[in-house]
């Protein structure tokens, strides 16, 4: 079996993104949901599916569900860090190729900048947790390095690399209105920044901004009789290994390499038939081992591959072109924006950022501490 | 240590550091060497791994100088955070101590020392060795 167009993509949107101190996790999820049922041309009271991840609540499913006043007839709170959404892509086209949904959506809302709930990454003690808590690692950061040091001590990975990466991003967010920090960067800047846990410096750590998101999955019946062009879930895999950073089996193969496989095989597709890539920048690292794992370059190859301006405005590689999540927002969960740009680059709404002539995207998000990871790949018709 | 602490599956483990030995488990069916302790091989799914000590020798395999500590380690960065690959053939996290943080690389062969933490429990660190 396949979900080879087993769904498609109708409506996306953002809530306000950044600072938005006059919001909740709720108002932002529904502010988002609004606007992407608009754009679908859907009413809420088509939707009879509901996917979310949240870490602001006790059963934040049924919270936000009560919120919108939503009684969903299929619903999944799959929640492994801000790779979620596309795990939910993948569990949405499935359910609704098995026909037990219509419309899904998928929501996402954070106010972690404004109110300072970062639960999700809450000092835990117990059960596997227990045997990392003495050593005062911070998390997520400093399970990145960890992974950033094996990488480099491996294969000569350099913090240049790393910061021309951050930079590349940067570059794009300066085309993306909606961007958080949008003011030129260079290499040094990066490399001066604050040393938080080395080799990862400020500038190397991802935004941590509010901000909500929701996107509207239908059946290809009904993506047929909607405003907006469909955007195809093509291919979708989805994997993890480990919650903690001792247990990583590799620290510079994530769980990418295996769904991606499944991705790429289920979509028909090869790397090179992808037009825009957009890839979970929780760190740079984070870039750089995703990239080897889904096979665009050899495993250690990643810093050259990033480098020279490559996956920049005009770059041959066009990656993260909404400015990611180090410039241009990260309420926490990411995930759910990749989706978003993917989806619009696919449709040519993308202003100065557009990608010429864009008919297959790859989002794959990761989420954790390197632990999680799902990788659609979307098209047209 | 959190008030729970230590579990069924954790209890030898912490014991054994109170005793002044790294203890860890290995399958009695396919050998693996397991670290974290728990109750069912993780690789092959046979129950209850056996007991054993490690001589505490080990290879530095990521390490991270952390400058910007949690709360509860605020006034002891810098320090370095280290994965150490023990000669057993398991894995864990530790600190590498008593010496300089910008001398610690990947690569380097430490040993077990018992240090207490901030609240007094005793933990297994790592320092450099030969």
């Amino acid at each position: 079996m396949s979900l080879n167009k087993a769904c498609a993509i109708a409506g996306v949107a953002e809530s306000r993104l950044g600072v938005v101190p006059d919001s909740t996790v709720m108002t932002l999820q529904a502010e988002a949901m609004v606007a992407a049922l608009a754009e679908a041309g859907l009413e809420k009271s088509d939707v009879d599916a509901v996917f979310s991840s949240g870490n602001w609540g006790r059963l934040p499913q049924l919270q936000v569900c009560e919120y919108l006043g939503i009684q969903p007839s299929y619903s999944d709170n799959t929640s492994v860090g801000g790779a979620s959404f596309e795990f939910h892509l993948g569990h949405a086209a499935a359910a609704i190729q098995a026909e037990l949904c219509k419309v899904a959506v998928i929501l996402y809302g954070s106010t972690q900048r404004s109110r300072r709930e970062r639960r999700i990454f809450e000092a835990h003690t117990d059960l596997g947790y227990q045997y990392e808590a003495p050593y005062g690692l911070p998390i997520p950061v400093g399970a990145y390095a960890l992974a950033a040091s094996r990488h480099m001590s491996q294969y000569g990975t350099t913090p240049e690399q790393l910061a021309e990466l951050a930079v590349s991003t940067r570059s794009w967010a300066q085309l993306n209105p909606k961007a958080y920090r949008r003011e030129p960067l260079t290499v040094d800047e990066v490399l001066a920044s604050d040393m938080i846990a080395s080799p990862l410096r400020r500038l190397d750590c991802c935004l941590v901004t509010d901000g909500g998101g929701c996107v509207v999955v239908v059946s290809p019946e009904i993506a047929k009789t909607l405003p907006k062009a469909p955007v195809w879930l093509l291919g979708q895999g989805e994997s993890h290994s480990h919650a903690q950073i001792s247990e990583m089996p590799d620290l510079t193969v994530t769980p990418a390499a295996q769904s991606g496989k499944r991705a790429f095989a289920m979509a028909g597709v090869t790397h090179s038939d992808l037009d825009v890539v957009e890839i979970y920048d929780s760190f740079t690292i984070t870039v750089l081992l995703t990239l080897e794992s889904l096979g665009f370059c050899k495993l250690g190859e990643s810093g050259t591959f990033v480098s020279g301006g490559r996956t920049a405005p005009g770059g041959e590689f066009p990656l993260n072109t909404m400015g990611g999540g180090l410039s241009y927002c990260h309420p926490g969960q990411y995930g759910i924006f990749l989706l978003i740009e993917a989806v619009r680059q696919l449709r040519g709404e993308c202003g100065d950022r557009q990608v010429a002539n864009a008919t297959l995207a790859l989002a794959s998000g990761t989420g954790g501490v390197l632990s999680s990871n799902s990788t659609v790949i979307l098209g047209l018709e | 240590m959190a008030e729970e602490l230590p579990d069924p599956d954790s209890a030898p483990y912490w014991e054994g550091i109170a005793a002044g030995e790294l203890r860890y488990q290995r399958c009695a069916a396919c050998d693996a060497a397991i670290f974290y302790p728990r109750s069912i091989c993780p690789t092959c799914g046979t129950p209850e791994p056996a007991w054993h000590v490690s001589a505490g020798d080990g290879v530095v395999h990521a390490c991270s100088i952390i400058h910007r500590a949690p709360p509860a380690h605020k006034d002891e960065a810098p320090y370095v955070v280290a994965l150490v690959d023990l000669t057993e053939g398991f894995r864990m996290m530790s600190r590498i101590v008593d010496c300089d943080p910008d001398s610690v690389a990947v690569g380097q062969n430490v040993s077990v020392v018992y240090r207490e933490d901030s609240d007094g429990t005793p933990a297994p660190y790592f320092v450099p060795s030969p």
